[in-house]
């Protein structure tokens, strides 16, 4: 067993971002987590809500009143709108993990063109889909 | 636009950690007269020599072959060899270790568990004619395309700049990271290996691919165009198929035999003698 040596170094979670000098997918990469950690924990709180009817009608009456209000309104819309950018981020992954739309093997020529910069329109696509779905979604909430 | 054709003073600013001496890395600066052309490990090498005698990094080639002197330069993994001060638009280096290794002094990280997880995909060509690899009577056959599957992943000179730029390997230390993976794809995808089945046991577990989500930031730091994020998605396909059982079993290419009755042109000399 090769023991490790020397002082740890690893970024953690900050790395996920690394200060602003990477590319594109990586910020999606961050948020593709960030979305998939608070839609979970939305999860949770809905499961908690909507469970208080198994305590009859006056404790489901009182949950709702509780989650009232314009606050919960703007909490609902970035649940919709991070629910439009995980499902059509995680459409995109799918299909990037699958081998799609990252072309064929190449010669390493400089300046080197990479898998990252061949599926970059449909990175672009699927951000563009996801903030039409975003605004759909908001004139929904506002009504 | 800076002038790149002038001596200009740039200032390197380098982490500095002595495990005999330091209890957390710490950064200095140093001010010298940068040349025109000079590159960020000759400016290393000037620190060394007349200002900071006990500096500490690890390089050998000087010219991108080795895979040595990856560092963290002004907040991207580069080979130090292979950047030149003046293509930073800087005149403030910053260079520390690769992160997400440990360090073991001042730039040098420690590349152990890298090299463990290389070793672990089984990175070689693995068949069963144990006979013919041991004493060869001919090539095995292969065509341009079949070359072209793995030819962009075997330039990898494991410098370890993909493993520091990846998000997943800041957080997640079983993950093998892109070197690992890229290396196992590139023989996998070989079409003279037979070894898929042997190196699926540890890419189908924790430490396989799965753990990757695509931020692509190995492709874009790699120094020799590599591109391990293609390498690793195109390893999940395979895996993917070969678990759905939806791709055709593939035998490792045979001995390209010499066609009977075929003379040698005039002129054309004969080839020099087997030396195994």
């Amino acid at each position: 067993m090769i023991e490790n040596k020397g002082r740890p170094n690893r970024l953690g979670v900050k790395g996920w971002l690394g200060g602003g000098r990477w590319g594109f997918e990586r910020y999606l990469y961050a948020l593709h987590r960030l979305t998939g950690l608070a839609l979970l924990a939305y999860f949770v709180l809905h499961i908690g809500v909507t469970s208080s009817r198994a305590f009859g009608e006056n404790a489901w009456t009182s949950a709702m009143g509780a989650v009232k209000g314009p606050l919960f309104s703007v909490g609902e819309f970035l649940v919709f709108a991070a629910f439009a950018f995980h499902a059509v981020n995680g459409i995109r992954l799918a299909l990037v993990e699958l081998g799609f739309a990252i072309g064929q093997p190449i010669e390493p020529v400089y300046p080197y063109r990479t898998s990252v910069d061949e599926q970059r329109p449909l990175a672009i696509g699927v951000m563009i889909l996801a903030a039409i779905l975003a605004i759909v979604g908001g004139i929904g909430f506002l009504k | 636009m800076a002038d790149h054709t002038v001596t200009s003073e740039v200032v390197f600013r380098i982490r500095r950690f002595d495990p005999t001496t330091d209890a957390d890395p710490h950064w200095e600066d140093y001010r010298f007269p940068c040349p025109p052309g000079m590159t960020v490990l000759e400016g290393l090498k000037q620190i060394k020599e007349s200002l900071s005698p006990t500096l500490a990094w690890r390089s050998s080639c000087r010219m991108g072959v080795c895979g040595s002197c990856g560092m963290f330069i002004n907040g991207r993994p580069r080979l130090a060899c292979n950047t030149q001060v003046s293509e930073l638009e800087s005149s403030l280096i910053t260079v520390a270790p690769l992160p997400n290794f440990n360090i073991i002094r001042d730039l040098v990280p420690d590349l152990t568990p890298m090299f463990k997880a290389h070793a672990e995909m089984q990175p070689y060509i693995i068949r069963d004619d144990t006979r013919e690899q041991q004493q060869p009577t001919g090539e095995y056959w292969q065509s341009p395309h079949q070359l072209e599957q793995y030819l962009q992943f075997s330039y990898c000179i494991k410098c370890g700049c993909c493993m520091a730029a990846c998000p997943t390997c800041a957080t997640d230390p079983v993950y093998a990271g892109p070197m690992p993976l890229s290396q196992a794809h590139r023989y996998s995808s070989d079409s003279r290996d037979g070894g898929f089945a042997a190196r699926k046991q540890v890419l189908s577990g924790e430490r396989g691919p799965w753990r990757c989500h695509f931020a692509g930031e190995c492709s874009r730091v790699c120094p020799k165009g590599v591109d391990p994020a293609r390498a690793i998605q195109l390893m999940k396909r395979q895996l993917v198929v070969d678990y759905l059982k939806l791709g055709k079993q593939k035998c490792p290419a045979s001995i390209a035999k010499v066609p009977d009755g075929v003379k040698r042109r005039e002129g054309i000399p004969e080839a020099p003698p087997r030396t195994i």
